[in-house]
């Protein structure tokens, strides 16, 4: 296993593991000051800005996210949930632009919400920088497999 | 079962509704669910997509009206047909994916009976040897696709009714088909295109719960108020930072930084058959190059005077009873899917003013992702309240929903039911809705 390999493979297992345990400053921090996180509408849509989507967020549409959820009043928030993320299938991918790590993977979520609990899975696609020696996410897009079915209710919080 | 209770639940109709009041068994009772999609969704004018979402012979669309299973389809000669989507052979769904393109006819996957896309009938393997001696074949009218009774298109919008009487979509619509003219006057070339997405939402509730909710001017501050705050802290920051935020950070902190006492100053245009439409100026004329443009491309298109009055029209939200909710100065509509009596399907559209710059498509793309979408910052909390609401009203608390506020102080004239100056967040709208349900729901 590369050093490379296993770098990225530990920062995937971070940023999910921060998700699973609410901490969602420390997860936006995981972005470049100019990350995206993206969740296509469309998995044939190739760019982020423009069309209809999910999640299309810079990080200051992921403060209004976290305040939201933090605020005593986000009611839809108050019932018990929770989540519980797997990351695999980690590959590095050929041909990344220069002084970017593109990689891929698979997800798997589980989420709880009252009685109610539902399956999202799909892959990311991390675009990572090293910054400062600490890599740093330029954009993740998120396919969703279940991406165009109609949702039982919505989604709050990144996947 | 059914037949048996709903000469029983006849009766009890004009029980259920009073003028500020309405009994909780119109929300939670499936009999009422029932005889609702018999006499309402059934025999109204039903929204069921724009003509932009099928451009090519072929194309087609599925959709529910009540409780049947429809289609809207393109025929070769260029009409949007809307035909029950369903073999008259053994009664297979002819199409079984949600939208695509049956290119030349339709074909059933059962026994490759073939249709035209008009419904009529194209072909059935060895029909002469098959059915001789038989009525059936092409001019039988049982062999045919069965079309909804009536449709109708206005500036690209189209509708069914699957009766065939009542009366045309012009007058169904009345005052409220200012939703399509604002929607469509706002563009340069008159008209709109689809943004080809559908974001689809499931809410456990009564369809009604929804509607309602649509022109509560007294939710917002209460409801979204956590996403009001936590954008108006944001929008603060980025104006700190580079002097000026984004318009769609503005639509989202009005939920805190107008108050709850300030939503009185809304009105609400109440119409027949339970239509409604909420003004409210949404702050979409700054004076930034993007807007400047926009107002100079509408002018060189219609005038100076008509553009000024194209921008003036003053709308929030049009609510078309029973099933549309059209947002039309943000080329936004979400048309209402009943699925049971305690579950509800919203179908959410964008689209696109023709002619309009690029960036006024992208300032209300901005609100459909984020209102709209299913990360929805705003919506999501309106979903837990129905739930609420679903689940208290099967409750022996309480047999009586309250519509009173501001009851009595609406002013009426020539049918149109206006909310007094500052009584905006009045429950008009629901009292109107509740008089055309009850309309709908006695005739027989």
């Amino acid at each position: 296993m590369t050093d490379t390999q296993h770098e990225v493979e530990q920062f995937l297992y971070r940023q999910s593991e921060l998700l699973d345990t609410r901490q969602w400053q420390a997860w936006i921090d995981l972005f470049a000051d100019d990350g995206v996180y993206w969740m296509p509408a469309d998995p044939a849509h190739k760019h982020w800005d423009g069309v209809p989507s999910i999640f299309a967020e810079d990080k200051s549409l992921m403060a209004v996210r976290m305040k939201r959820v933090l605020h005593p009043d986000a009611w839809s928030q108050r019932p018990l949930w929770g989540t519980n993320h797997v990351v695999s299938n980690i590959v590095l991918l050929e041909g990344s632009p220069k002084d970017e790590i593109v990689v891929r993977s698979r997800f798997h979520m589980m989420e709880l919400r009252r009685d109610d609990v539902r399956h999202f899975a799909g892959s990311y696609k991390h675009h990572l920088k090293k910054i400062g020696g600490d890599y740093r996410i330029k954009l993740q897009r998120v396919d969703m497999t279940n991406a165009q079915a109609a949702y039982d209710y919505v989604l709050q919080v990144w996947v | 079962m059914l037949q048996e209770r709903v000469p029983d639940l006849s009766r009890r109709l004009s029980d259920y509704v009073e003028p500020d009041r309405v009994r909780r068994e119109v929300y939670t009772d499936p009999a009422v669910f029932e005889l609702e999609m018999q006499r309402i969704h059934e025999r109204v004018w039903i929204y069921c997509g724009h003509e932009s979402q099928v451009p090519k012979a072929g194309d087609y669309y599925t959709l529910q009206i009540g409780r049947q299973p429809m289609l809207m389809v393109r025929g070769a000669d260029g009409a949007v047909n809307v035909l029950y989507n369903r073999c008259p052979h053994r009664g297979t769904l002819m199409v079984g994916d949600r939208y695509g393109s049956s290119g030349e006819f339709f074909r059933c996957s059962y026994h490759a009976w073939t249709f035209h896309h008009d419904g009529r009938l194209r072909n059935i393997p060895m029909m002469e040897s098959g059915y001789a001696g038989t009525p059936y074949g092409r001019e039988h009218p049982d062999c045919s696709m069965k079309r909804a009774a009536r449709v109708e298109n206005y500036r690209g919008f189209v509708f069914a009714s699957l009766a065939a009487e009542g009366p045309s979509l012009r007058d169904f619509l009345g005052e409220a088909i200012v939703a399509f003219d604002d929607m469509c006057d706002r563009a340069p070339q008159g008209e709109v295109e689809i943004v080809p997405n559908c974001f689809r939402v499931i809410q456990k509730s009564n369809w009604k719960i929804f509607l309602e909710n649509q022109l509560d001017a007294l939710h917002p501050s209460v409801t979204h108020q956590s996403t009001g705050r936590a954008a108006h802290e944001v929008e603060k920051e980025i104006e700190k930072q580079t002097g000026k935020a984004p318009l769609s950070y503005h639509m989202l902190s009005a939920f805190a930084t107008v108050t709850i006492d300030k939503w009185d100053n809304f009105q609400t245009l109440n119409y027949p058959h339970g239509h409604c439409v909420l003004t409210g100026y949404m702050g979409l004329r700054p004076k930034d190059p993007d807007t400047l443009a926009y107002e100079k491309t509408l002018a060189d298109a219609y005038g100076q005077k008509r553009m000024e009055e194209i921008l003036a029209v003053n709308i929030h939200h049009v609510l078309i009873y029973p099933g549309l909710s059209v947002q039309s100065p943000l080329q936004q509509l979400r048309a209402v899917r009943p699925l049971g009596v305690d579950r509800t399907l919203t179908e959410i559209w964008h689209f696109r003013l023709k002619g309009a710059p690029e960036a006024i498509y992208r300032r209300s793309l901005a609100y459909y992702n984020l209102v709209n979408s299913p990360a929805t910052l705003v919506n999501a909390d309106d979903l837990e309240n129905f739930w609420k609401c679903h689940q208290g009203l099967a409750s022996q608390g309480g047999d009586w929903v309250s519509f009173a506020r501001h009851f009595g102080r609406d002013l009426e004239r020539n049918g149109v039911v206006e909310t007094a100056p500052n009584c905006g967040t009045s429950e008009a709208p629901m009292r109107n809705q509740m008089k055309a349900w009850a309309q709908y729901m006695r005739t027989q």
